[in-house]
């Protein structure tokens, strides 16, 4: 089979598998989010943590649950890496250092899963285990708690009250991630990915060299870190270690894990809201940008060859894996910054300015396409609210979304969401690249050094994960800047989103009428494209401009 | 009261269009508004301001044709955004100063003592200004009505031309819902003495010219919420400029304050930022032309919202009597009889109803009205409320002829009574009118010859139905397809309600409605989230008109309606509430039709400037240049021209209103993005490259 057709159906096959779990999927999370009765181990875990289960929180007590819940496993985190040489199954390996320890926790804590360290040298099997993995459960249950409440807000009238950040953390863990994260690793396993306790195990080679053969409990982090949109690797390179990551199965697979839930995560939109059309808006929303995006990096990959690297091999082929190739790695790279996933499969670095600018642009978007676990809802709500109150004063009424006025109170919150991420993302930036000793870490001169810090600061803002690759971030500047950068972008956004969500909850919903802004037809779909993309385009664009296209185009 | 759709606009400004007089007698006042105390409020405009400050800074260290030259067009940019707002306030300044001339010193005639029928009052002379509420006045033709109050005796005719611009007279009487009189109108006749209900400063004309000068303007609920959006914006570009000199340091191309600036001013929604004080006072004066008195803006933002109307029968959707629609006679008459006895009989009937059997007679039967020579002997017996009917006596030869009209019980009793025998036909035939909605007039008919026995007998029926007003159908048609639910109020049955509710075309009646079934009514309507409007006159409907979201008072009402509701309708048309909602949603279509402009600019100055900033030391860039712009400076140059020449060139539309013709939502939509958002990305492109084909001949600009 041809590269191309190959290309093609593995597009294909993914879309077809992702429009096949929408709905029983989307179905299961609305049934887990929207109440019922409580497991016997999930009373269990609520009596021993001393949490009244049939409590409704108003938004304020929602959002210190779960500031509350993320700053203990911070310190957790972080403490758990200072203190790895005296803990079990450490492998021998050191204490992590105060800032990569402090940039580490956040990172995990807030879904980036940013390493500025490397898997095979730094964390041992029990951090692995019991501290990032863990992380990778909770902190994507975390996002989806907050979509949960937003759409709460959507659905509720007359009341303050959100949810129970308890119940949401525990059954979103218990009856959707680790179900799903178990059966993915069992076929990790069968496809090839390794799953052991075993130390690096040295060989001696056939020509008489050592070499070191890494292993660990592999497939059971990858199958989470996929599908929770974490994204942080258990070896430095990520998902194009053969471990990871062995054949263009796996890879297919880790790609649709990252996609499955942020995919149906709007049917269980429309079907908390009562109208499976208005998820079907927001789902063709997110896959009209994916696939756009999807098709503009290929399509640079293919048919740009830039670097001499490029020019002597014929294809654009440096910094991705041979068994992937050009089609697999693009997919995967797309579908990574997208998700706010962050895993790689192929050095994004090494792209053409155009595929390198488009994953940039790609994490821009705000990972909402289909974004996080949870944040992707979120997040593209946020900007449906600020799409339906330009397009609803164009049809002459207070604008109302899904029955509930966007007034001063919800425009508020919905701006400052907006405002938070360039925010940080920018003066992040400008601050390193207004110090000497900052933009040293660049290994690149010119465009193409500015693109990496703009990289590094976006992915993570947007809590991302990925890196561009070429930029020295292991330092105490980047770790900590990087790692408080994270935390804002992270919980900022959450209590804005909660704040939105309780102001909604409040409302007594408008009768809809001939009147009203219709939200669930192909026009407000078109309409919501057209915001999402020309807010992006109008914050970035100088930015851009310095970067991928100053060294794009010629 | 006016009629009403051919009621007389006198306030009425000249069109949309931007008349340069205007705009030179509104210059001083927008200089004034440069004061930074003034500008924070418009955060958008006071970036433009800072930044404009700055830039004057810089040139003065580092003088230039460049630099003076942006620094000149961002202080016009200012200018031109305070000029829209001093001309859309200067249009209420206007209106204000002719209403200040009305509002002389007037000496009042201060009854003490006064009593309903009492004559033992004492008179004296007091000031206008000194009377208190509470205190009696009495008014006599030729004299100014003191103040705003109640009239509690007498009745006189009134010129209000002062504030509604109708030179009719009107009659105000004690009692009953026409009783308020505004101070500052003029008694033609008679005399009346009026309760002051109003304290001096605070009467109706000094809330008017407050209104229309716009003094106690307060930014409404969704101008707040637009704000906050534009805020954001602002800060988002203001982050995306700042953070860009580090960038462009390491770039190598350090970039002037100057230019800077101008990117900034250029990105920020500078369009709607300068228009959005303007479209709200041009809102509240399309009102005020319109002869509407909104006491808010944000009234007028309700009223756009609005999801049902409660509209009253009589008056509103039907005229205001019962009109003669056929003649039914029984079984034997000849139907052109019975058209000639029902004229006969109404010759003398002055009543509307009677003289619209008379039309009708005429129209339909070519019976032409007959002098009194013509009627030998005729004598008319009017009607009183014990007979219930009316008719005449007439000469025939060898007798006479007696023909009644009324009530279908009393004709019959009459009938019955002069010895004959109506049939249970006639029975059936009132019976069908009625249930039809109408109102049944028997026609009866006694001929005496002689000694003979009375011919008595039933000869037909008149059908009288509330005429629905004329185009009234379109209008609930319109109002449907605008999302709006209208509800026909009425004392009748509901048999009549329903019967008139489906020749109107209303959605929904509510019969044998009591003023609490109304205020019930709204609240229920209310719970479920709708937005309730409602015009209103009488006392008892002040705390319905409180209670509804937009509550019209007409100003021929009580002064507790008017007090009540939220606007006041000059023209007392209560038609007028569905215009009201058309302004309402006008205003804030015009909002977002301009934001959405104002947002979709920004492509195109992008693609002026960045490639103007960064092409020297990235070439590649220049490929940006999509306009093929002159060179760096002109490029800038253009963009901010354009930027600050665009405000302009749309105060027309911001004053006028965006051309609003009532559809549903989602068609209104596609047609408001096709015109400003792809004429917001299209139209800069076009008008920067004009610019600049003028600019680049431009010494220091090239």
């Amino acid at each position: 089979m041809s590269d191309t057709a190959a290309g093609w159906l593995q597009a294909a096959v993914l879309v077809a598998a992702l429009a096949l779990s929408y709905r029983p999927l989307g179905d299961h999370l609305a049934r887990v989010l929207g109440g019922g009765p409580h497991w016997r181990v999930e009373r269990l875990l609520y009596r021993a943590a001393g949490v009244n289960e049939d409590t409704d929180q108003r938004w304020p007590v929602y959002l210190r649950s779960l500031l509350a819940f993320s700053a203990v496993s911070v310190l957790f985190l972080y403490a758990f890496l200072r203190l790895q040489d005296r803990l079990p199954l450490s492998l021998g390996r050191a204490a992590v250092p105060p800032d990569l320890a402090f940039n580490t926790a956040a990172s995990f804590a807030t879904n980036t899963d940013w390493q500025a360290y490397a898997g095979e040298t730094v964390p041992g099997h029990l951090v692995q285990m019991a501290g990032l993995a863990v992380q990778n459960f909770v902190s994507a249950a975390v996002g989806m708690a907050v979509a949960a409440a937003l759409i709460r807000g959507f659905t509720r009238k007359r009341t303050r009250c959100v949810g129970n950040f308890w119940t949401d953390l525990t059954r979103l863990v218990l009856r959707v991630l680790l179900p799903l994260a178990l059966l993915s690793a069992v076929v990790l396993v069968a496809a090839g990915v390794v799953q052991n306790l075993h130390g690096p195990l040295g060989i001696t080679t056939l020509a008489g060299g050592h070499q070191s053969l890494p292993g660990g409990p592999v497939a059971s982090q990858e199958a989470i870190k996929v599908l929770g949109t974490n994204g942080g690797g258990f070896f430095n390179a990520n998902s194009a270690h053969p471990f990871e990551n062995p054949s263009g199965l796996t890879n297919l697979i880790e790609i649709y894990l990252m996609l499955v839930i942020p995919v149906a995560l709007p049917r269980t939109f429309g079907a908390l809201a009562g109208d499976h059309r208005q998820g079907y808006v927001i789902v063709a929303v997110m896959a009209l940008l994916w696939a756009g995006s999807v098709a503009l990096t290929t399509a640079n990959e293919l048919h740009r060859v830039s670097s001499p690297a490029g020019h002597a091999a014929g294809a654009m082929l440096e910094g991705k894996e041979t068994r992937f190739g050009i089609w697999s790695s693009a997919l995967f790279a797309v579908s990574t910054t997208l998700t706010s996933c962050g895993a790689v499969n192929s050095a994004h670095d090494s792209y053409t300015p155009g595929g390198g600018g488009m994953t940039l642009f790609a994490m821009m978007l705000g990972e909402i396409a289909p974004g996080g676990a949870g944040s992707g809802l979120y997040g593209i709500l946020v900007l449906a609210v600020i799409t339906v109150f330009v397009a609803g004063l164009m049809v002459g009424r207070t604008p109302e979304y899904l029955g509930k006025k966007l007034r001063g109170q919800e425009m508020r919150y919905a701006s400052l969401y907006l405002l938070t991420t360039p925010a940080l993302v920018l003066t992040g930036t400008g601050l390193a690249m207004a110090f000497p000793g900052e933009r040293a870490a660049m290994r690149n001169p010119g465009p193409h050094g500015f693109s990496e810090v703009l990289y590094a600061l976006t992915s993570a803002a947007n809590n991302n994960g990925s890196a561009f690759a070429g930029l020295a971030a292991d330092t105490v500047w980047y770790n900590t800047v990087l790692g408080v950068v994270m935390l804002l972008g992270r919980f900022l956004p959450v209590v804005f989103v909660l704040a939105l969500a309780g102001s909604l909850a409040g409302q007594q919903p408008v009768p809809v009428t001939a009147g009203t802004l219709p939200t669930h037809r192909p026009q407000f779909a078109g309409l919501l494209t057209g915001v999402v993309l020309i807010v992006v385009a109008l914050t970035y664009f100088p930015a851009l401009a310095l970067g991928p296209l100053a060294e794009g185009l010629h | 009261m006016a009629a009403p759709e051919a009621g007389r606009r006198p306030h009425r400004a000249a069109g949309g269009l931007l008349n340069p007089r205007q705009l030179a007698r509104s210059f001083p006042d927008a200089l004034r508004k440069l004061d930074p105390r003034a500008m924070y409020r418009n955060p958008v405009m006071f970036v433009v301001e800072v930044g404009a400050v700055l830039t004057t800074l810089s040139a003065i260290r580092a003088p230039g044709v460049f630099p003076w030259v942006i620094t000149g067009w961002l202080w016009l940019t200012v200018v031109f955004a305070n000029l829209a707002e001093a001309v859309a306030e200067g249009r209420g300044k206007a209106q204000a100063a002719a209403l200040r001339r009305t509002k002389t010193t007037v000496t009042a005639r201060r009854l003490t003592g006064w009593r309903p029928g009492g004559a033992d009052a004492v008179e004296e002379e007091v000031p206008g200004t000194g009377l208190r509420p509470g205190d009696h006045v009495v008014v006599e033709a030729g004299q100014l009505i003191p103040g705003d109050g109640d009239v509690v005796e007498g009745i006189a005719s009134v010129d209000e031309s002062a504030i509604t611009g109708e030179s009719a007279p009107v009659i105000r009487e004690s009692g009953g819902d026409r009783s308020a009189v505004t101070g500052g109108t003029k008694v033609l006749s008679d005399r009346i003495v009026v309760r002051i209900t109003a304290r001096p400063g605070e009467t109706f004309i000094d809330r008017m010219i407050a209104l229309v000068e716009g003094a106690a303007r307060q930014k409404t609920p969704n101008e707040i919420a637009l704000n906050i959006l534009l805020a954001s914006l602002t800060i988002i570009f203001l982050i995306a400029v700042v953070t860009l000199q580090p960038f462009a340091v390491f770039a190598g191309a350090e970039q002037p304050l100057v230019v800077l600036v101008a990117l900034l001013v250029a990105l920020i929604p500078t369009t709607i930022g300068a228009l959005l004080p303007a479209i709200g006072i041009a809102g509240m004066d399309r009102l005020v032309q319109r002869n509407v008195l909104a006491m808010s803006g944000r009234a007028v933002e309700a009223a756009g919202d609005v999801n049902t109307l409660l509209l009253d029968k009589t008056g509103t959707i039907t005229l205001g009597n019962r009109q003669a629609a056929a003649f039914l006679p029984v079984p034997g008459v000849d139907v052109e009889d019975l058209a000639d006895a029902a004229h006969l009989s109404s010759l003398a009937d002055e009543t509307p109803e009677g003289r619209s059997i008379a039309v009708l007679a005429k129209q339909q039967y070519a019976l032409r009205a007959r002098g009194e020579g013509e009627l030998a002997g005729a004598a008319f017996v009017p009607f009183t409320a014990q007979s219930r009917m009316s008719g005449v006596d007439l000469d025939v030869p060898q007798g006479r002829r007696s023909l009644r009209k009324g009530a279908a019980t009393a004709v019959m009793r009459w009938v019955r009574d002069n010895g004959g025998h109506p049939t249970d036909d006639v029975g059936h035939v009132v019976d069908g009118i009625s249930a039809s909605g109408g109102t049944p007039l028997v026609v009866g008919q006694v001929t005496r010859r002689g000694a003979a026995p009375p011919d008595a007998r039933v000869l037909g029926v008149i059908h009288l139905k509330d005429v629905v007003k004329e185009g009234m159908r379109d209008r609930f048609g319109r109002l449907r397809r605008m999302g709006i639910r209208t509800i026909m109020i009425t004392g009748d049955n509901p048999l009549t309600a329903r019967a008139i509710a489906q020749e109107a075309g209303v959605d929904d009646f509510l019969a044998e409605a009591a003023p609490e079934d109304k205020m019930a009514l709204i609240r229920r309507e209310q719970e479920s989230g709708a937005l309730v409007a409602m015009t209103g006159d009488g006392t008892n409907d002040a705390p319905a008109l409180a209670q509804a979201d937009v509550g019209v008072a007409m100003n021929t009402g009580t002064s507790a309606a008017k007090e009540a509701g939220n606007m006041v309708d000059l023209d007392s048309n209560p038609t007028k509430l569905i215009e009201i909602v058309e302004i309402g949603k006008q205003l804030l279509i015009t909002r977002g039709a301009l934001t959405t402009f104002s947002i979709a600019n920004d492509v195109a100055k992008y693609f002026a400037i960045i490639p103007a900033m960064f092409a020297s030391v990235h070439p590649g860039l220049d490929r940006l240049n999509l306009m093929r712009l002159h060179s760096p400076t002109s490029a800038i140059t253009s963009a901010i021209v354009f930027n600050a020449l665009i405000i302009v060139a749309l105060i027309p539309l911001a004053l006028r209103g965006v051309r609003y013709r009532p559809s549903s939502a989602a068609e209104l939509l596609r047609r408001n993005i096709w015109r400003y958002g792809l004429g917001g990305l299209v139209l800069p492109f076009l008008g920067i490259k004009l610019l600049d084909l003028v600019l680049q001949f431009v010494p220091g600009l090239r």
